[in-house]
């Protein structure tokens, strides 16, 4: 069996490393390249345009725009066929696309405005209807005696492999024009997505924002629909842009980021399918973007699952421990140190758990056990009364300011000190040394 | 309607060019009920000016309709004897807390920049000098060691000072305020006090939409008591008396028991 030279190619063998490697290094022919670097480009003005969409919270209405373009390729094929042009140029089907698109979006955007309405609903509706239209219109072409129209509803799940030189060039075209409109008008942009209403006071009109952002979505989403279908082609706006959200708080980084999770799914997800055989580029692609989007969710620091759950087991420990302090100060002055089991019972916590925070304390050398009883050591017993007095000064600052308490306080966790200001310390101590007189 | 029209509102006897704010018979309406009705006001040059009403009086839509933000049905706002447009860059605003995302990818100091935007120009980065200029503006409300801090970092009453910093990069004669007092603590309430006093200091107005009628006396000059209508308009000394607020607020007593502990508190004052 000799080596494959393109997509278009099928086979069912396993491909050998040697044919890994040359795909992975753009040598695996010449269709196979094209594709490839195609989507690769793609990925890399989908996460561009993508990032402004998800923060301009756009996302749903690129996915209603992706369907509402199938009506308009099949009554662009309709009306090039009946004029006797070549009905399956690209061009012509295209713009048909970014019609259609485009007419989607004004329709949800009038039953926003005019309608009570909600834009879930307004996208729910637009999307089916046209989606609907487009297969309506497409059984019509089928059944049409022609027989020219086959191969219009690879733009429904996508068609890689048809993808030629010169629909590489238009992405990197895409690509290039996308991401040097973001770069010049970030400015412009970001303060239209993060506040609309103080943008059209300072004279930035916002429609013309939205409409630049819109124009991009609909060139991003049109010359991903060859290759990835108009079904799938909205996550390559949304899933690297969301990846990307979980590991920076910098816009501008989050852009370069999505960038490149864009960028890699186009070309992982494209080598893959180039590799294995019959598998969908345009489902693989997506597939590996939803791969770097786990790892994402999972792995980035600060703003990912493990390192939140990490925080906050670290931080219900560390309330647990102060809690335990704070009553071994309270029973410093008893004759017997109470037991592991009364002090569980008080804090409304299982013995066992309790055991255990006392054994990790003890290895602190806060605590000391003696068989089923626990007392404070020096160093533990100064802990608990910090703990304590901060407890009783938030107690005495939330009754004294219960109307202007900051929210964002973590009564338990936060020291007093961090968060109020001298005075103000000095004022509730004062209080409660007021109270207890 | 033409500009010869527009025009003619600083030569009616009522209203006048030196007013920042002029509104002649503005109503705005959402879907058909009327919300503002008929509001005509000047406003006074070199003041804090309170907007006060009940809830749904319409106090936001006032400030929004004066800016364009909220379509009017029918009236004109001017300022300085000017339309909206023109007098754009001499206007700072300061939207509700609450109306944006606070969870985006920018810092304290993005934010009290997007004041300066208008002044950069369109497609030009932010010059250092721009920047020093809003870490100025972030340093006057007791932010600036927060400037690198992501947004959603801070708390409601911190957030509340970036949007002041903001307005104060605008560095704008006339201030539109909106609800800046709302669930800030004690600190921001100061700083916001200190910087309203520091403005007037310079010959500026604020507008400032306010919910707590107990700090009317002791934070503005002017009141505007709004309910749909004007109900009365002027110096805090002469309209914000128990019969105007009655006639604001309705039976609401709660409300008017508070209101009349502070005139109370003023007059014991003066």
């Amino acid at each position: 069996m000799g080596a494959p030279t393109s997509l278009t190619d099928v086979h069912d063998a396993m491909p050998s490393f040697d044919e890994i490697i040359r795909t992975l290094t753009l040598q695996g022919g010449f269709n196979t390249t094209s594709v490839i670097l195609g989507t690769t480009l793609l990925g890399l003005a989908a996460g561009v345009v993508g990032a402004f969409a998800l923060l301009r919270k756009r996302s749903l209405t690129a996915d209603a725009l992706s369907h509402a373009t199938l009506p308009g390729i099949c009554i662009a094929f309709m009306i090039a066929q009946s004029i006797g042009m070549a009905s399956r140029s690209m061009p012509v089907l295209m713009s048909g696309a970014a019609i259609s698109g485009v007419i989607g979006v004004a329709c949800i955007h009038l039953l926003i405005t005019k309608t009570r309405l909600r834009e879930d609903a307004a996208i729910g509706i637009v999307l089916s209807v046209f989606f609907g239209a487009g297969v309506v219109l497409l059984s019509v072409i089928q059944t049409n005696p022609s027989g020219s129209a086959a191969g219009l509803n690879h733009f429904i799940y996508g068609q890689t492999a048809a993808m030629t030189r010169a629909d590489s060039i238009t992405m990197g075209v895409i690509a290039i024009v996308a991401t040097l409109l973001a770069l010049l008008m970030l400015k412009e942009l970001t303060l239209v997505c993060f506040n609309d209403g103080f943008a059209q006071v300072t004279g930035i009109p916002v429609w013309v924002i939205d409409s630049i952002i819109l124009a991009l979505i609909v060139l991003v989403t049109v010359s991903g629909l060859q290759a990835v279908g108009l079904i799938l082609v909205v996550a390559m706006l949304i899933i690297p842009a969301a990846a990307a959200r979980f590991w920076t708080q910098r816009l501008w980084k989050l852009v370069v980021l999505s960038m490149l999770i864009g960028a890699a799914s186009g070309y992982i997800g494209a080598s893959i399918s180039a590799l294995l055989p019959r598998k969908p580029a345009g489902s693989v692609i997506v597939l590996s973007s939803g791969g770097l989007f786990l790892l994402s969710m999972f792995l980035a620091p600060s703003r990912g699952v493990l390192a939140t759950t990490i925080r906050q087991a670290g931080i219900r420990i560390k309330i647990a421990n102060d809690h335990l302090l704070e009553s071994l100060h309270e029973h410093a002055q008893d004759a017997t140190p109470p037991t592991i089991k009364a002090l569980a019972h008080a804090q409304g916590i299982h013995p066992l758990r309790l055991r255990i925070l006392a054994l990790m304390l003890s290895m602190r050398g806060l605590v000391r056990i003696k068989d089923t009883r626990a007392s404070a050591t020096k160093s533990g017993l100064a802990r608990g009364a910090r703990v304590a007095r901060n407890h009783a000064l938030w107690e005495q600052y939330l009754i004294t300011y219960a109307d202007i308490a900051p929210s964002h306080v973590d009564w338990s966790v936060d020291q007093v000190e961090h968060v109020l200001s001298d005075d103000l310390i000095a004022e509730l101590e004062r209080a409660l040394a007021g109270d207890a007189r | 309607m033409s500009d010869k029209i527009q025009s003619s509102l600083a030569k009616r006897p009522e209203h006048s060019s030196d007013s920042p704010l002029s509104i002649h018979a503005m109503t705005v309406a959402y879907d058909r009920k009327p919300v503002l009705w008929d509001i005509d006001y000047d406003a006074p040059n070199n003041a804090l000016v309170a907007i006060v009403g009940p809830n749904g009086a319409g106090k936001s839509t006032m400030i929004k309709a004066c800016l364009g933000l909220v379509p009017t049905a029918s009236g004109q706002v001017e300022f300085w004897g000017k339309p909206y447009k023109s007098a754009r860059a001499k206007i700072g605003y300061v939207p509700q807390r609450e109306s944006v995302d606070w969870d985006f990818p920018v810092s304290a100091l993005d934010v009290v920049c997007m004041g300066r935007y208008r002044k950069i120009g369109w497609c030009r980065p932010v010059s250092r000098a721009h920047k020093s200029a809003a870490m100025e503006c972030l340093q006057r409300v007791g932010m600036g060691e927060f400037a690198k801090r992501q947004i959603s970092q801070l708390s409601g009453g911190q957030q509340q000072r970036v949007f002041l910093a903001r307005a104060l990069a605008q560095e704008s004669d006339l201030y539109f305020m909106d609800e800046p007092f709302a669930g800030v603590d004690a600190t921001t309430e100061r700083a916001i006090i200190e910087v309203l006093r520091d403005l007037r200091s310079q010959g500026k107005t604020v507008i400032v939409v306010h919910h707590d009628l107990q700090t009317v006396p002791d934070y503005f000059d002017h009141a505007l008591l709004l309910n749909m209508r004007v109900v009365a308009a002027g110096p805090v000394d002469e309209v914000f008396t128990t019969e105007n607020l009655h006639k604001t607020y309705g039976g609401r007593l709660t409300l008017l028991a508070e209101a009349a502990e502070a005139i109370a508190r003023r007059d014991r004052g003066h």
